[in-house]
């Protein structure tokens, strides 16, 4: 089977959705696989919702847009009533268990799940701004779509480089946190960690090194 | 940079104005409006920055004019909208195809009549490819379905328009405009600094004879002679046709559609494919010419056809006239405020497959 896998991200305005469905896209062109990304397109307004649909391809891809997800990258309280029922069977989602009470997620193994309590991990990385990064990172780690150093020698392609270092540390720590959940899950879900396995391998200490360094 | 060689990842949007610029694009008119605004946003900076013009016009009809302007004085030269804009346009031109004037102009296709709303649509299909305004005449449309061709159309589409002295028109729509696909560029065009130099309006140096660009033409048998010349160059264009096809040489059942729905109904055909079902994909890529040979051959051949466009049926006509003499056509549309997905496409696909 070749590499493929659409994710819609979604959230409030301002939470940076856009942002980390662009840099997953470079990463994806980075990993020479075909790419679309395609903003929400409608009438928008500021404090209101904001989502994007990323596609990364190892075959040419026919439509950007996708009805029925095989992934979510879930931001906010709105995002999940939205976007949770329309996630495909077996589809992963990875949720911000810092502003969506976790009771709200789907049981009964249709779909997989990974909480990440992002808010709190942003503070602790030392920027609460950094919650769409921190969520890209156990993204990455849950699905082993693309490495998670290539998401990280792409963050220069979307922000300015004063705030890469605290974006790279977001990214492990979600990274981390991501596998640290999915350990002693389903078989499934071991596969996607043993594909992500090796950028996590070398995370912790050079997390530390970036947060010292700032 | 790495150069030419350098993938960019851009908007079809971007992508469309980055093609302008490379071809030699040296002068932007426009009016703002949703979903094509990221085309003049990039213009405002690089015209500029090439030595040209930018303007954002009071309207969509003086923008039109100014193209036509700067077209009568051979000036590699662009317009864009989307459909409310772009019925405002028309009369200008109708005046450029009717005097011959070489343009760009770009359609982003929106839902309509009226203003509709601001999604995909390909309802301006006839409008596109049946002249648009007043009077006997065509335009050369080409439909991009990737941000890549949107680069490469536009980057052409230059050159044809000069080579024809004709409008040409790139009808993109929502979908095409707003996703972000990589794009590898192309070399930048230098333009012959002589391009149009016997007809351009440049003031008649060394006293030589003033020229007239007219689309007026009152004196007995004028015009028909001036509809005559038209209709030999719509005639010429008919061997630039450029269309895709996909999986259509054992098919029974050939689904026609472009743009978007080119690509989105591609997949369908694909997972269908997959599935052991005989469909293919004929995907136009010029809209006028129309490639109506080569779906008359397919339909020679037997196969059959389904027609799924954004719209409640236009280039299903085309593609009816294309394969009379053996066949027809079915038809999907897809209604203005949906985005389809491959899923939505097969269902009718194997309908259309089923009935005999």
């Amino acid at each position: 089977m070749k590499r493929y896998i659409d994710v819609i991200m979604a959230g409030f305005g301002g939470q940076g959705v856009l942002l980390i469905g662009n840099l997953l896209a470079y990463a994806g062109m980075r990993e020479k696989l075909n790419v679309t990304f395609i903003p929400v397109y409608g009438v928008e307004m500021r404090g209101g919702t904001a989502n994007c649909t990323v596609v990364l391809s190892e075959d040419e891809i026919g439509s950007p847009i996708i009805n029925k997800p095989k992934s979510l990258i879930v931001m906010n309280r709105p995002s999940l009533d939205k976007f949770q029922p329309k996630l495909a069977d077996g589809g992963l989602q990875i949720v911000n268990s810092s502003l969506v009470d976790p009771v709200l997620v789907e049981q009964g193994g249709r779909i997989r799940t990974v909480l990440v309590p992002a808010n709190e991990l942003a503070e602790k990385v030392g920027n609460a701004r950094a919650v769409n990064t921190i969520m890209l990172g156990a993204y990455v780690a849950a699905t082993g779509m693309v490495k998670l150093s290539t998401v990280e020698d792409c963050l220069s392609a979307v922000m300015p480089p004063k705030i890469v270092p605290v974006n790279i540390a977001a990214l492990r720590a979600g990274a981390a946190y991501a596998l640290e959940q999915l350990k002693g899950q389903t078989p499934a879900k071991v596969s996607a960690k043993k594909a992500a396995a090796k950028p996590v391998a070398k995370k912790k200490p050079a997390a530390k090194k970036t947060a010292a360094k700032k | 940079m790495a150069g030419k060689k350098e993938r960019l990842f851009v908007k079809g949007n971007e992508a469309i104005a980055m093609g302008a610029l490379a071809a030699g694009c040296k002068c932007f008119f426009g009016y703002p409006i949703t979903p094509q605004n990221d085309i003049p946003e990039f213009m405002s900076k690089a015209m500029v920055d090439a030595g040209g013009e930018f303007v954002q016009a009071e309207s969509e009809v003086a923008a039109a004019n100014m193209l036509l302007g700067a077209g009568a004085c051979g000036i590699r030269a662009m317009t864009s909208s989307s459909s409310p804009g772009m019925s405002l346009k028309q009369e200008a031109i109708s005046y450029m195809a009717g005097s011959e004037i070489p343009a760009v102009i770009v359609n982003m296709n929106r839902g309509g009549p009226g203003l509709g709303d601001i999604g995909p649509s390909q309802g301006d299909y006839f409008q596109s490819t049946r002249g648009g305004g007043h009077g006997d005449y065509r335009l050369l449309v080409l439909a991009p379905s990737s941000a890549q061709e949107a680069y490469d159309m536009t980057y052409d589409a230059f050159d044809l328009a000069f080579a024809s002295r004709n409008p040409v028109l790139i009808l993109g729509d929502a979908i095409i405009g707003q996703m972000k696909e990589p794009i590898t560029p192309r070399e930048p065009k230098q333009v012959d600094p002589e391009e149009g130099a016997d007809w351009r309006l440049i003031g008649a140096p060394n006293s030589r004879e003033h020229r007239i660009i007219k689309s007026l033409f009152l004196m007995d048998g004028e015009l028909a002679g001036q509809n005559r010349k038209l209709q030999a160059k719509y005639d010429a264009w008919k061997k630039m046709v450029d269309f895709e096809t996909f999986e259509v040489k054992d098919a029974e059942l050939v689904v026609v559609a472009y743009g978007s729905i080119g690509r989105i109904a591609k997949n369908a055909v694909r997972a269908l494919r997959a599935k052991g079902k005989k469909v293919g994909l004929f995907r136009p890529k010029t809209l006028y010419p129309f490639p109506e040979k080569a779906l008359e051959k397919l339909a020679k051949e037997g196969k059959r056809f389904l027609t799924i466009e954004h719209n409640l049926g236009q280039m299903v006509e085309d593609v009816r006239l294309s394969v009379r003499k053996y066949g027809d056509s079915d038809l999907f549309c897809v209604y203005p405020g949906n985005m389809p997905s491959p899923d939505d496409f097969e269902a009718p696909i194997l309908r259309a497959l089923g009935r005999k």
